[in-house]
């Protein structure tokens, strides 16, 4: 929650507001569950979630190429959902449950599907949109088990690259896919 | 201890391995220069210019300078030190270069321009206080269009130069002798029943970059080198460029390229952001990071294309073409960048194409405008003049009534004509054009798509169809250093790199060329692999470090393959050559009677041999050498290409035109590609479709817009359409192999390649669509509302006639 005790400058209303007030930013204490463990920092309001992550957390998994919601570069799951990391201020994911690409496989061994897949059909090349396609794709086949290749094509239409034309990241929507389902096969198989 | 049971069984050059690089990348265990923070760092924010053509009459700094966190503001006038930015490329004894400081003095030449720059303790801060730095402007006219610039009453974007040609640069097959003279080609035709002249006036539209990653720097000056680490494809020549220009000396300057996120040549610069890093970690002795915003990326990052092509094409009526001159003007923007001068000539070497063409000129007007400068982008003056030639033969087909193949067909070089002089006085050493457009064909189904063009013609259905058209050639892997000496290019193009061989039979590469996004670490591997024997995990690549790989000239121009990977199996021979007499030493045999093959010396006729990491681990050891042998197996090797690499290939694209809405639908996209011999099939590809897209992207989306007034309309990537996934089509690609005689490997070059040949494919099947309706040109990119605009403009004309 904000932190109540300071009063905010903004809301004075006996005095002009000057550009010294609105400097003095508000702070508040932001708790988020960020891949499973409680992150605390004490942020300015406008902090964006992708710079809290980014230079708060120093999670710098996430990536930001434009700052105005188009690119994708910044997408993490917020309660499971994908979202624009520079479109939501930290404060807004107090007490939410956030994902970043460190949370879904930080290291080769424990890469999830989708990491697999990309690593296998030449999904990325510079790397730097990746995470945002693959938190969107992971997100995406939590309830789509065999998506179409146009349905893997509109899934991952949020997001910019500027390298691979795409041809291969619908492959590692496909694959990703077929991974998943092997593994729950695998996981069925194994308790029978 | 690696022996030989571990030697790879078959060659990799070939194989589609998967990429090294990628389990880090995906894991988001990345060293993005945005990443770093060092102790005490501080951050910058840029003051830039509203307008577009200004004097700057006063900036008040005062409020910026009080404000909380601020450690410093500067304007031109308080850093005396800065030097003017460089270019590397004097094109011609005319060229008018314009001074370029990292801040402002006095003036500013385009919406972007940087005026002053705030040091804070935090990024916000920074921010906060750039937007109290109060400057005035004195507002001028403003020039933003090539032509316009040209007339004798124009605002001039430099008054102290006294006009806005930058630069004017020819060449003709007279003065080559490599043909005759153009004009009177061109006379004797127009004098010809028999030949017809075309004229057209085409335009390339100013687009971007637009890398996924904006640039960002930091600078430590707090170790015994002053440390960079930039967004830059080009550390090595960054560094030296900075040395030449700004206070701090070649030798105290480290510049590091860690992960980039993207360039396609928009990365291949030296900036003035780069030079103010660096200048103010001078003044503070403090590190300092910029990480720029998109829009500052759209409005001071450099921008490419924007050229008017005047074409004049005579052909005999039987499609062969008599000459071809060339006339263009290319728009510089403001300033000039480290090549922009030169990008529109190297297209001079390319409108050509892949023809046999008895007369040919090119002459080139650079301009300045009130825009951001241009340079390179993925292709680089190249596909600029192959949209020209290959415009001007669908124009041909059309004017003769041929099919646009069989055009092509008529005038282009033949397989056994190859090694081939060409009238722009470049030798292509190989190339079979009938195989890869024979192949293409077959896989679009080319007469397939006429007849159901044909139908949807008859039936005038309100969505045509139309095919489009591309066979090209591409100039790549620069470069030989004597032919750049000879254009006034201010650097070699040799390539460098080193490979130390450690004890333990594993092997460091050292590459001059770094990568960003392009596979290095997998496909170099694959080369040292093949070379000494080594498994391609027991090889890694450095790179993009001047501390750890001194010597390099960086990764533009399609050139980390042909180049680059020529240094490096360069330096691997050398290895093996070293290896040899100390090889023959241990097992006592004469190094004459040793075979060498993929790692493992035998003696002839014996079974009794030696592998490179046995000698690796003997050489380090050192006991047993033989008389006065150096204890280092490590070899270095610098290569300089004999000539350009020439790929080459057939596009063909299908593309569906809605003439009520305007809308251009990509139905289909065949490219049928000759790189020469595949190292990664995988990656290949990867490069293709990338290329594409942006190629696409050029012809259908993307422009840069500016307002009369000189303002950036398109200045985020809601207005600057990158393609998205929905945007492209699923692409057919397929390679042809003829092998390149000017390396080793026979390999060619790729990178560039799509963004050269999809433009005209895309634009000359939109038009192929639309000429019944009398459509005879739309500029790119093809939007619905132009291609909605041209049908309804053609049918007034047709209507106003009848």
């Amino acid at each position: 929650m904000p932190d109540t005790t300071t009063s905010s400058p903004i809301s004075t209303t006996t005095s002009a507001v000057t550009a010294a007030d609105l400097l003095a930013d508000e702070m508040h204490d932001v708790t988020v569950t960020v891949n499973g463990v409680a992150r605390s920092a004490r942020v300015p309001a406008r902090r964006l979630l992708s710079d809290f992550l980014r230079h708060d957390l120093r999670l710098t998994g996430t990536h930001v190429g434009c700052e105005h919601g188009v690119c994708g570069a910044c997408t993490v799951l917020v309660d499971g959902s994908p979202t624009r990391a520079c479109l939501m201020f930290a404060v807004q994911a107090q007490r939410h449950e956030i994902t970043t690409v460190e949370g879904l496989g930080s290291t080769p061994e424990t890469m999830n599907h989708v990491q697999r897949a990309f690593a296998e059909c030449h999904g990325l090349q510079c790397g730097f949109c990746t995470p945002g396609f693959v938190t969107t794709i992971t997100a995406y086949l939590e309830d789509h088990d065999d998506p179409t290749e146009d349905e893997a094509r509109e899934l991952i239409s949020g997001n910019l690259c500027r390298c691979t034309g795409y041809q291969n990241i619908i492959k590692s929507v496909l694959r990703a896919a077929e991974i998943k389902r092997e593994e729950i096969t695998r996981d069925e198989g194994g308790r029978a | 201890m690696t022996t030989t049971a571990d030697r790879p069984d078959t060659a990799e050059v070939g194989q589609s391995r998967l990429r090294k690089e990628d389990r880090r990348l995906l894991t988001g265990r990345t060293r993005w220069t945005d990443n770093l923070e060092l102790p005490g760092m501080v951050h910058l924010a840029l003051v830039r210019s509203p307008v577009a053509n200004a004097t700057i009459t006063g900036i008040d700094t005062t409020e910026a300078a009080a404000a909380p966190g601020v450690v410093g503001v500067w304007t031109g006038e308080d850093l005396p030190e800065q030097g003017a930015m460089p270019i590397a490329w004097t094109v011609s004894d005319n060229l008018k270069v314009p001074s370029l400081m990292p801040l402002a003095v006095g003036t500013v030449k385009h919406v972007g321009d940087v005026v002053a720059v705030v040091a804070a303790t935090s990024k916000d801060a920074a921010d906060d206080a750039a937007g109290m730095v109060d400057v005035s402007y004195d507002e001028l006219l403003v020039v933003m269009d090539p032509i316009a610039a040209l007339e004798a009453d124009s605002p001039l974007v430099h008054p102290e130069l006294g006009t806005n040609v930058c630069a004017t640069w020819g060449m003709d097959s007279v003065a080559l002798g490599t043909g005759g003279d153009v004009e009177e080609a061109i006379r004797a035709a127009e004098a010809d029943p028999d030949q017809v002249v075309i004229r057209r006036t085409l335009r390339q539209n100013r687009i971007t970059p637009a890398f996924v990653e904006p640039r960002s720097i930091v600078v430590d000056p707090t170790a015994e080198q002053v440390t960079m680490w930039s967004a830059t494809q080009v550390p090595h020549i960054l560094r030296i460029l900075l040395a030449m220009t700004q206070p701090v000396d070649e030798h105290e300057l480290r510049v590091i390229a860690p992960d980039v996120g993207g360039g396609f040549g928009g990365k291949l610069q030296a900036t003035r952001e780069e030079a103010l890093v660096l200048l103010i970690a001078l003044r503070l002795q403090l590190p300092v990071k910029y990480t720029e915003t998109r829009m500052e990326s759209m409005q001071s990052a450099h921008h490419a294309r924007d050229q008017v092509q005047r074409l004049t094409l005579a052909a005999r009526k039987d499609g062969t073409i008599t000459a071809f001159d060339v006339d263009l003007v290319a728009d510089m923007g403001a300033y000039l960048g480290i090549l922009t001068a030169g990008i529109p000539l190297l297209g001079g070497f390319m409108f050509n194409g892949i023809y046999k063409i008895p007369a040919y000129r090119f002459f080139c007007t650079d301009v300045f405008t009130n825009k951001v400068m241009t340079d390179a982008y993925r292709g680089a003056g190249k596909p600029e003049a192959t949209f020209g030639i290959e415009r001007m033969m669908d124009e041909l087909a059309v004017e003769l009534g041929l099919d646009p193949i069989e055009v092509r067909r008529r005038n282009w070089i033949n397989p056994d004509e190859f090694p081939y002089a060409t009238v722009a006085g470049l030798t292509y050493d190989s190339g079979n054009y009938d195989q890869a457009t024979d192949r293409a064909l077959e896989l679009f189904d080319y007469d397939g798509l006429r007849a159901e063009q044909a139908r949807r013609r008859e039936s005038n259905d309100p969505v045509q169809l139309g095919i489009g058209v591309c066979t090209f050639v591409e100039l790549s892997g620069l470069a030989p250093s004597r032919v750049l000496g000879s254009l006034n290019y201010g650097s070699g193009g040799w390539e460098h790199a080193s490979i130390r061989m450690l004890p333990t039979g594993k092997v460091e590469v050292a590459a001059g060329t770094t990568p960003h996004g392009q596979g290095h670490a997998t496909a170099f591997a694959q080369l040292v692999s093949d070379e000494l024997g080594i498994p391609f995990e027991d090889i890694t690549l450095i790179s993009g470090d001047t501390a750890t790989v001194p010597r390099g000239m960086d990764t533009y121009g399609s050139r980390s393959l042909v180049v680059g990977g020529m240094a490096i199996v360069g330096a691997a021979r050398r290895v093996v050559e070293k290896a040899r007499p100390l090889a023959a030493h241990l097992l006592e045999a004469d190094p004459n009677d040793l075979e060498y093959d993929r790692g493992t010396f035998t003696v002839r006729g014996t079974d009794t041999s030696k592998t490179i990491p046995e000698i690796a681990l003997a050489m380090w050891l050192a006991h047993d050498l033989p008389d006065g042998m150096e204890a280092c197996l490590d070899s270095e090797s610098t290569f300089d290409p004999e000539n350009f690499s020439y790929p080459t290939g057939t596009h063909l694209a299908a593309v569906e035109v809605d003439t009520e809405t305007g809308k251009v639908t990509l139905r289909d996209y065949v490219c049928v590609q000759d790189v020469g011999v595949l190292v990664n099939p995988m990656i290949v590809d990867g490069q293709v479709h990338g290329g594409l897209t942006q190629g696409i992207g050029q012809a259908m989306y993307e422009e840069i817009r500016y307002s009369e007034d000189g303002q950036l309309t398109s200045g985020s990537l809601a207005d600057y359409l990158v393609p998205h996934a929905p945007d492209v089509p699923r692409y057919r690609t397929d390679t042809t192999v003829t092998h390149a005689t000017t390396n080793t490997l026979g390999v060619k070059a790729v990178g560039e390649t799509g963004t050269t040949a999809a433009p005209p494919a895309i634009v000359n099947g939109v038009l192929d669509a639309l000429r019944p309706l009398g459509v005879t040109d739309i500029t790119m990119p093809t939007t619905p509302l132009k291609v909605w605009s041209a049908i309804q403009a053609a049918r007034s004309e047709k209507g106003g006639a009848s």
